[in-house]
């Protein structure tokens, strides 16, 4: 078996797990899925690590057979694409089950969930089938749901639980019939992704049938990463979800879209993509300079960041509109960023709820002097949230600017403008808040992550976020063949494209 | 007249019998247990049915009798849903008050009728063989006398099972007159004459009616909710997965081996069928409190979903029905007898009664979870492979009628809305607090072994749907397509 079947496969055998322990043998559960979601992400750095650079080819490949009939295969493997969305799918699972020592009631069913939620989201992104694709997203989308109606926070609770069931079921339906036209439409009769490539590449969709599917596929994946206007379930729903949830959803489990967007409808339907891709363009301005403006407004530490993660998405889909090579490697490295980013923002700001009982910013204050350790953590956080150098974010943002020049100048310079203006002022404004100033006199008994493993979770998305920062080529140089594979068929011809990066490096 | 073709039948029937008359000789302590030996009984044929094959259609009593892959995937489908049923009764006996013995032989009787239906192939078996099984239903209703919801129930479906079964046997009438014979294969190899008279249609469309009245697909699904909320558990169950079942196989049978000429223009009728049933079903469960009553609202929903495959008018659709029915089998037997064991003590069937359940019950708790969550659609269980198959039949033949791409729309529309009702039972089940001093639930072994059966069955379809697609594909061959 593959390495890659493991990694997917322990959160979900602790599952399994789980479920036949008794409910107050809570450390004994709280070890088990530690031990796995840990256990997956060793699994993780070393598929990274042995990863071979420069090959477009799958690696790690399993494939097994599963219904014949429809040709739906379990086929999973790695290329540049998703070997940095799995790596950091795998630190994120570990990194949101680590804080959940927050969770005091029902711990068996909460670990049973997130375990589930870790594997399917693993193995949406490794899977190589469409099937499989959707059905490990959906795997990891249901215990979302269940996890903020049970054990969210805040009075909006059940109104962002209905809200966030409503948006993301439909997006993912819509999602659904997509896949299922473009597999009966390819007339390929098989829903293995390197299959379809290959048919579709020698018969491609009509130009009518890639008009209908392409906007499927684009809606029903935008609303899943929140795509300005079907944004409003994301700062809302994130708000109420407990740390951990957040932590996934925001981190990991929305970029499924975007990778299904970048693997599956550039590829197949080119035709679609540029008649859309205007549109892209445009609608990824509404998410960079309304919710970033939106953020701005926000009195609660929750929403500001959810608004801010909304807005976060806008630069992938501009990389993606930009559709050459630097502007869809620059999309990846954002979305494997931002994960960290939003994991890491998403944690913090629970174990800030957690002493605190409160996110109103204007209760807060000074906080930094009784909490360095997550205070500092915090500040860090959001200079990579404003796009600083030395974060992984910049490397990502800064590519997809460079990118998306030559085609969206304008959308570009407003772009730029939400990145550094809008950006910078709400959370520089949000550590002066918070952290700076006086300290008020209820907060004097807060407590700081003293313990190293409180520590573990926090230092290890910092540390992510600082190794791709300082050494993006870790990522770059896996994520180029894949892109360019996936352009050559997006646009037919790649080879100005390619020189182009490579000149661009060379100076 | 062949009867050996006719074998499982007969072995039903006499089995029946053999419990009326085991009756007169059992002490009234033991009468119960009779259920037990009447469920390892059709677990025998149901084993032995595996002894049989139909690569070919064979025929009896004329040609009103077939005997092909359909068929026995039918009789199958329903041997296995009697076992669990019977085993359900058993431990519904102690609330019946006298005739429990009539109960499981009438039980036996409806799934002789069932299996009459599956090999229909004429008119004149599809009346005989569904009045078979409605009739034996009238008094399965209402079966616990002095309870007044079970006596509602029966008169109810008394009243609009009759109505329909009227205009069924109109409709048929109509149709002999129009053709001249009542047999499917005639019909059809004269469909090409007779298929433009507005009386043959008139009559065919009587005799949807008919059957659109078993399926309770809209408009004809006012009964479902009440009948099922008045009905025994077991008869309950057995209507929601038997009868519906039987329903189906008729309708595949007449609409795709009798007159298909005439289902080809008719699709636009059944879509608005299968989309406006779809919608309806999940729509009224969402405000249900009781428990009945929504997995009622629940199953007319599920009959939209599935009239989805009829719609699509391909071997696609079909198997899917197919492979749906069969998961659906496991988890509306798992949901009732959950029921069936809580409820016990509860008057009422409200949804409080699963209040807590997973403090009283771990087992229950996780059958009925599970069971919802089959119901709704989501991975890794059963519902979500069939959903999968039914839309992906639909939207294959969105190509050439844009109108399915609103159908899937519909019925993508109510698998959202379904959620809310699915999830708000497992819900109750995990997080609300059961209330105090409940009597502790026990749970028999047979039924305990039922309940393991179904789990294994929602997660084998659902995890390992191969074996059941290459069946289901083969059995949907059978209807000429």
């Amino acid at each position: 078996m593959s390495t890659l079947t493991y990694i997917l496969g322990w959160p979900l055998v602790a599952a399994t797990l789980v479920a036949f322990i008794p409910r107050n043998y809570r450390f004994t559960i709280r070890v088990i899925a530690l031990a796995a979601t840990g256990l997956s992400m060793l699994l993780a750095i070393k598929l990274f690590s042995q990863f071979e650079v420069g090959s477009a080819e799958l690696q790690f490949v399993q494939k097994v057979s599963w219904v014949d009939a429809l040709g739906i295969s379990f086929h999973v493997g790695v290329d540049g694409l998703n070997i940095g969305l799995i790596l950091m799918g795998a630190i994120v699972a570990f990194a949101a089950t680590a804080v959940s020592w927050e969770i005091k009631e029902r711990e068996k069913e909460f670990y049973i969930l997130l375990l589930i939620m870790a594997g399917g989201i693993l193995g949406a992104f490794a899977s190589f089938d469409l099937f499989f694709f959707f059905f490990f997203h959906e795997l990891a989308l249901i215990p979302t749901f269940i996890m903020i109606g049970v054990w969210g926070k805040g009075a909006d609770k059940n109104y962002a639980t209905f809200q966030i069931t409503i948006y993301l079921t439909a997006g993912a339906l819509i999602a659904l019939v997509g896949l299922i036209a473009l597999y009966l439409q390819s007339g390929a009769n098989t829903f293995d992704i390197i299959e379809l490539t290959r048919h579709v590449r020698a018969n491609p969709l009509s130009v009518n049938q890639q008009h209908f599917i392409f906007p499927l596929l684009l809606f029903g994946f935008g609303i899943l990463v929140s795509l300005w206007p079907f944004h409003t379930w994301a700062p809302l729903g994130y708000g109420a979800a407990p740390t951990a949830t957040a932590m996934l959803h925001a981190g990991v489990l929305k970029k499924f879209g975007l990778y299904g967007l970048i693997r599956i409808a550039l590829p197949l339907m080119p035709e679609g993509a540029r008649s859309w891709l205007h549109v892209i363009a445009f609608l990824c301005l509404g998410n960079i300079l309304y919710c970033g403006l939106v953020a701005i407004r926000q009195k609660d530490l929750n929403l500001l960041i959810g608004n801010s993660s909304v807005a976060h998405m806008g630069f992938v889909f501009l990389g993606i509109a930009s559709l050459n090579l630097i502007g869809l490697t620059g999309a990846v490295m954002v979305m494997v960023a931002h994960g960290f980013l939003a994991a890491l923002t998403f944690g913090l700001s629970g174990y800030l709820y957690q002493q605190t009982k409160t996110l109103r910013i204007d209760e807060m204050g000074g906080l930094l002097g009784r909490l360095p350790f997550i205070g500092a953590a915090l500040i860090m956080a959001m200079m990579a949230g404003c796009g600083l150098p030395g974060f992984a974010n910049f490397v990502g943002e800064m590519m997809v600017f460079f990118a998306a020049w030559k085609t969206f100048p304008l959308v570009t310079i407003l772009a730029v403008w939400g990145a550094l203006i809008i950006g910078s002022v709400y959370m520089l404004r949000a550590i002066r808040n918070i952290l700076h100033g006086p300290l008020p006199t209820t907060w004097e008994g807060l407590k700081d992550a003293s313990n190293p493993w409180r520590k573990l979770p926090f230092a290890l998305l910092l540390a992510s976020l600082l190794v791709f920062g300082f050494a993006p080529r870790l990522l770059t140089d896996k994520i180029q063949p894949s892109a360019e594979k996936i352009l050559k068929m997006a646009i037919g011809a790649s080879a100005p494209q390619a020189k182009a990066i490579k000149t661009a490096r060379t100076d | 007249m062949n009867a050996p073709l006719m074998i499982l039948e007969i072995a039903v029937v006499l089995l029946g019998l053999v419990i009326l008359l085991a009756d007169l000789w059992t002490p009234p302590s033991q009468k119960q247990s009779l259920g037990y030996i009447a469920a390892a009984a059709v677990g025998l044929i149901l084993l032995g049915s595996f002894f049989i094959e139909a690569p070919q259609a064979r025929y009896a009593c004329g040609q009103m009798y077939v005997m092909d892959d359909l068929a026995l995937y039918f009789k199958r489908f329903f041997l296995l849903a009697t076992v669990a049923v019977l085993v359900m009764s058993v431990e519904f006996a102690d609330r019946i008050e006298a005739g429990i013995s009539e109960y499981y032989a009438l039980i036996l009787f409806a799934l002789s009728g069932m299996m009459f239906a599956a090999s229909a192939n004429d008119f004149v078996l599809v009346f005989v063989a569904l009045e078979l099984i409605t009739v034996t239903f009238y008094i399965l209703t209402s079966f616990q006398r002095s309870r007044v919801p079970s006596l509602e129930a029966g008169i109810k479906y008394l009243i609009l099972g009759a109505l329909s079964s009227a205009f069924m046997v109109y409709g048929i009438a109509l149709v002999f007159g129009t053709a001249n014979t009542t047999n499917f294969a005639e019909i059809a190899t004269g469909a090409k004459a007779i298929s433009a008279k507005p009386i043959f249609l008139l009559g065919l469309l009587l005799v949807l009616v008919g059957l659109g009245f078993k399926i309770a697909a809209f408009p004809f699904q006012m009964w479902a909710p009440d009948v099922y909320q008045g009905s025994p558990a077991p008869t309950t169950a057995f209507l929601a997965v038997g009868s519906k079942a039987a329903g189906f196989v008729l309708l595949l049978r007449v609409l795709f081996s009798a007159v298909p000429e005439v289902t080809v223009s008719w699709t636009k009728l059944l879509m608005i069928i299968s989309g406006v049933t779809i919608l309806y079903g999940n729509l009224c469960a969402v405000p249900q409190r009781n428990l009945k009553r929504l997995l009622g609202y629940s199953t007319i929903a599920h009959a939209g979903y599935m009239l989805l495959g009829v719609t699509a008018m391909s071997v696609a659709g079909s198997y899917a029905i197919l492979y749906y029915l069969g998961g659906y089998l496991f988890t509306v037997l798992a949901a009732f007898t959950v029921i069936c064991v809580v409820m016990r003590a509860v008057e009422g069937d409200d949804i409080s009664a699963v209040a807590g359940l997973h403090q009283r019950s771990p087992l229950l708790a996780v059958t009925m979870a599970l069971a919802m969550v089959s119901l709704a659609g989501i991975p890794p269980l059963a519902g979500f492979f069939g959903k999968f198959l039914l839309l992906k039949a639909v939207i294959e033949k969105g190509a050439l009628q844009p109108a399915y791409y609103w159908l899937t729309a519909a019925a993508l529309i109510g698998v959202v809305i379904s959620f809310y009702y699915y999830l708000g039972v497992v819900k109750a089940i995990y997080w609300s607090e059961a209330p105090a001093d409940q009597p502790a639930l026990q749970i028999s072994k047979p039924t305990r072994f039922s309940l393991y059966g179904c789990i294994a069955g929602m997660l084998y379809l659902g995890i390992f749907p191969n074996d059941m697609v290459e069946i289901a594909l083969h059995a949907a061959q059978a209807l000429k397509l």
